[in-house]
């Protein structure tokens, strides 16, 4: 059977095993099912039984992780228990990483430089991420060390392995020897018309990192492995390509030469994204034949053709290919993709992680994990009632022990306790409809840029959310970048309805998020001039878009979120004043080309 | 002993090899702030260039690797040296990685608690910092660390000692490394009063010519099939860089700085608008350090020109409704001076 009749995450764990240290590993995305059980499987399967196979906890701790003292136990022998690591134990194996979504930056970043790292353990992670929106993800350091990135969702497969029964013996179990094939891969030759059009198709998927070009050269080494052949092959590119450079597609590639056909080609490899779920082969994919001629009136003649040719002939199947992987909504998604790390710290896994800093609190009983520190104080406090028993109890275990000042046990310890500084996130709403673009966009756009510069300075976190036409949208997700707001900000277009309602809903639902978070505090800012006229349910009426956005407005007061109101119209109007009085805002009106005044206004509502 | 990739093997860069070379040659500088995209072979120039500088000789036993020679105040060497001559033993330049998420503790050292509860000695327990002495501190995503410890860090790379003074602890010992921090300014920004303590700013980009990423990707493979042998045909340019560095080194204390570079360089800071002295201070370094690189007696004002943008790029006060980089305002600054 040939490799590339799998399916691509099977095949994606098979070059895995093949070359795990080279590959770093392997994200395997969606949610928990039999397809994906079935690629764990069969890669448990394919590597050597004395592979090591260790999971790995979001909460584990730093000396659990990279091995240190074990404190319980070294304090009930009086000596020193060194523990081992986990990234020691899994060394020459797996490590699996389960809910990869919800790793926080810290254990991302200490993965990632455990990969890096010479001289270390060597394992290759394998991510499980079954986030569901492009916010949860795999964070980016950590998915940049991982080379491939496959969707086991094949219903074959899954059928495959629920069918297969108690004996799980899989049909398309192992089509290769892996120590035969482990073998063959230093002796693969290093190929530069691969590596060319491997470098192009990253550049041309708007890829900037140089990382991806080499992982995929690397996979598609391990692909020529697998397969037995002694070069790669263009079949052999065509899957890192696939597997390594799609997935983290930026952008889509401009074809030269088939900008006609390029329509139809989408449509092509949308229905081609559909069936690929159904297994289908590369070969027969619908984006391929204009490539493949290519190719086959090439290949007879590679030496007569010259070198530049062949390279760009390859490297527009390689683009081919890897655009019929992209991920059906993965570029939709990235237009306005939170940026994961900035943001994500308080809210993941790092939720539980004791603050480290702010004002003091009383320590308390606690174990010590990662981050928290010791009360030694009052941890000795604690532990000098007991001493006389502990003595005594340990004289009568241990006869002759000898002596000690101080017997401590796990229960003693105090943990010091912060209190989390307040974190602020101001959620501009900014009316981005036709009245409003006529009126004074730009002015808005200007008082938010200088509010914007402020929030900086003092690490408040901005969102944007601008309405116009028939919704809202969440522009910009809370975020510290001032970079990444004023390009946002200066992109924004104007004109279309207001639906006013739809904003407000939207302001409200993002801001009662962030303030259910612990410390965190949100206040809104209305850039409006609250001419509604699209109601809740897109349709156009003036009364009824009011309505809406009142009953919007009482929502927004009843959950107690701190607003103001900006009334950007020329001259201040009543039904602006009455939608501030409703959402208990503060109301300012934005007097002509007064930015600055807009900005005291928001310091004031602090 | 795992061998890092070569410093000179890496593909155009050249912006921030010369900073990470200004750095070695004057570390007074006060760290390298290193800007852009991921998998730009930032880490990897920092390794490459920590192997191929000369061993270090440091007194045997002393926790913090101090000079035999300098007149070091650490507590490990004055129980050490106030006996016999102490022995000395030869160590590779240390590259500390500072991962995010790492506690205050691990960073500035703390109370052994081993030790404290099984024996009741209070002992301390050297940090990340102690182990980077003498050597360069690489934090990733330096943005995204919290602001308290970057606080700390750059505090202590300015002074060159960490001061404990907790838990009834009072240990002070000496830490002069190069910071190197490095992130990519789209996902989260430094506050200002941190970015003006980074000596120098670069901003590094990806290659766009397809022919030099095919080039990374060819050495990689090379390095990655047989690095002995690779980092033998690459030993001859790394072997010119150290002589490079370490001449340089020598020559520094002799580079002058003219009154016209002088005046030159507080002209330049006044019109592109930059934030306090420590602009003006850092640009006669660097340009001293460059001059001394080039083994040029004396900074003139080309060495001025060429490092003003390393030097000064992060310390302008930033205009939000002024879209233009840093880098032109400097870049118009310089050619309004230099006409």
């Amino acid at each position: 059977m040939e490799l590339s009749d799998a399916d691509p995450a099977l095949q994606a764990a098979w070059l895995l095993a093949v070359d795990p240290q080279g590959l770093g590993g392997l994200c395997l995305r969606g949610p928990a099912g039999p397809a994906r059980d079935a690629v764990l499987a069969s890669l448990r399967r394919v590597l050597p039984p004395e592979a090591p196979w260790r999971r790995l906890p979001l909460q584990i701790d730093d000396e659990r992780l990279l091995g240190g003292l074990d404190l319980g136990l070294s304090l009930a022998a009086g000596r020193p228990v060194a523990q081992a690591g986990l990234l020691a134990e899994a060394d020459g194996g797996v490590l699996l990483l389960p809910m990869a979504e919800r790793v926080d930056a810290g254990l991302a970043a200490k993965l990632a430089s455990a990969l890096e790292q010479q001289g270390g353990p060597r394992f290759c992670v394998l991510a499980l991420e079954e986030g569901q929106s492009a916010e949860e993800q795999v964070p980016a350091s950590l998915l940049e060390r991982l080379a491939l990135i496959a969707s086991p969702a094949a219903p074959d497969l899954a059928t495959a392995w629920e069918s297969a029964g108690e004996g799980r013996v899989l049909p398309f179990d192992l089509p290769f020897d892996l120590a035969a094939a482990r073998q063959r891969l230093p002796d693969i030759p290093y190929d530069e018309a691969t590596v060319h059009a491997l470098c192009g198709t990253a550049a041309a998927l708007g890829l900037v990192s140089l990382r991806p070009p080499w992982q995929a050269w690397r996979a598609a080494c391990a692909a020529a492995a697998i397969a037995g052949r002694e070069a790669v092959s263009h079949q052999d590119a065509e899957l890192a390509a696939r597997l390594v450079l799609a997935p983290r597609a930026r952008a889509l590639p401009q074809m030269q030469e088939q900008e006609q056909e390029e329509p139809q080609q989408q449509q092509e490899s949308a229905a081609e994204l559909e069936g690929e779920a159904n297994n289908t082969p590369p070969d027969s994919s619908p984006a391929d034949p204009p490539a493949s001629d290519q190719e086959q009136q090439q290949a007879p003649a590679p030496g007569e053709a010259p070198e530049g040719q062949r390279e760009e002939a390859l490297q527009e199947q390689l683009i081919a290919a890897s655009q019929a992987a992209i991920p059906a909504g993965l570029l939709a998604s990235l237009a306005g993709a939170p940026s994961r790390a900035a943001g994500a710290a308080g809210r993941r896994g790092a939720a539980a992680r004791p603050a480290q800093s702010g004002r003091p609190l009383a320590s308390r009983r606690g174990s010590l994990r990662a981050g928290s520190r010791l009360d030694l104080l009052a941890t000795m406090r604690a532990a000098i009632p007991w001493q006389r028993l502990r003595l005594m109890e340990r004289e009568q275990q241990v006869p002759g022990a000898p002596p000690a000042r101080l017997l401590l046990r796990r229960d003693d310890f105090h943990i010091k306790r912060y209190r989390r500084p307040n974190e602020t996130t101001t959620i501009f709403v900014v009316d981005a409809s036709g009245s409003q673009a006529l009126n004074r966009l730009a002015e808005a756009k200007g008082a938010v840029e200088l509010l914007l510069a402020d929030c900086y300075v003092r690490r408040d976190r901005v969102a944007l959310i601008a309405f116009r036409g028939e919704g809202a949208e969440v522009l910009l997700a809370p975020t510290r970048s001032l970079v990444r707001a004023r390009r946002s900000l200066s992109g924004l277009p104007g004109g279309g309805g207001t639906p006013l309602a739809a904003g407000i809903e939207a302001a409200w639902l993002l801001g009662s998020s962030l303030q259910s978070r612990e410390g965190g505090r949100a206040l809104l800012v209305f850039l409006t001039d609250a001419r509604a006229n699209i109601a809740r349910d897109g349709s156009p009426g003036r009364s009824a878009a009011m309505q809406d956005a009142l009953s919007a407005a009482q929502r927004l007061r009843a959950s107690g979120l701190a607003s103001v109101l900006i009334d950007t119209s020329p001259r201040p109007q009543p039904q602006a004043m009455v939608l501030a009085q409703a959402m208990a805002a503060r109301y300012v009106p934005l007097p002509q080309g007064q930015a600055a005044d807009v900005h005291a206004a928001v310091m004031g509502a602090r | 002993m795992s061998i890092p990739f070569p410093f000179s093997a890496i593909v155009a860069q050249d912006e921030m090899k010369l900073a990470i070379l200004i750095a070695a040659v004057e570390p007074a500088i006060g760290g390298l702030l290193v800007l852009g995209d991921r998998g730009t072979g930032k880490s990897t120039a920092v390794r490459g260039l920590a192997a191929l500088l000369p061993k270090m000789r440091a007194v045997q036993g002393c926790r913090y690797h101090c000079d035999p020679s300098a007149n070091s105040a650490c507590e490990d060497c004055v129980r050490l040296k106030s006996g016999a001559k102490p022995k000395t033993e030869e160590l590779p330049v240390p590259v500390v990685d500072l991962p995010l998420g790492a506690s205050e503790d691990r960073v500035l050292g703390a109370l052994d608690l081993e030790r404290a509860l099984s024996q009741g000695i209070k002992v301390f327990e050297p940090g990340l910092l102690a182990r980077a002495h003498r050597g360069f501190l690489y934090i990733d995503e330096v943005n995204l660390l919290e602001d308290h410890l970057v606080d700390l860090l750059i505090d202590v790379a300015a002074s060159g000692e960490n001061v404990i003074e907790r838990e009834g602890l009072s240990v002070r010992h000496p830490a002069r490394f190069v910071l190197v921090g490095s992130g990519n300014p789209e996902e989260g920004e430094l506050r200002p009063q941190l970015l003006d303590r980074f000596g120098l700013s670069v901003e590094v980009k990806t290659p766009t010519e397809i022919a030099q990423r095919v080039e990374v990707v060819r050495r990689r493979d090379a390095f990655e099939r047989d690095p002995a042998s690779f980092v033998a045909l690459w030993a001859k340019q790394d072997v010119k860089v150290r002589r490079q560095i370490l001449q340089a080194r020598e020559r520094l204390p002799e580079v002058v700085v003219g009154d016209a570079v002088l005046y030159r360089a507080s002209e330049l800071c006044v019109a592109v608008n930059s934030d306090g002295l420590r602009g003006e201070l850092t640009l006669m370094r660097a340009a001293r350090a460059l001059a001394a690189l080039q083994a040029s007696p004396e900074v003139t004002q080309e060495h001025l020109r060429q490092i003003a943008v390393p030097a000064l790029r992060h310390r302008l006060r930033r205009n939000p409704l002024d879209d233009t980089g840093s880098s032109e305002r400097i870049e118009r600054a310089l050619a309004e001076l230099w006409n």
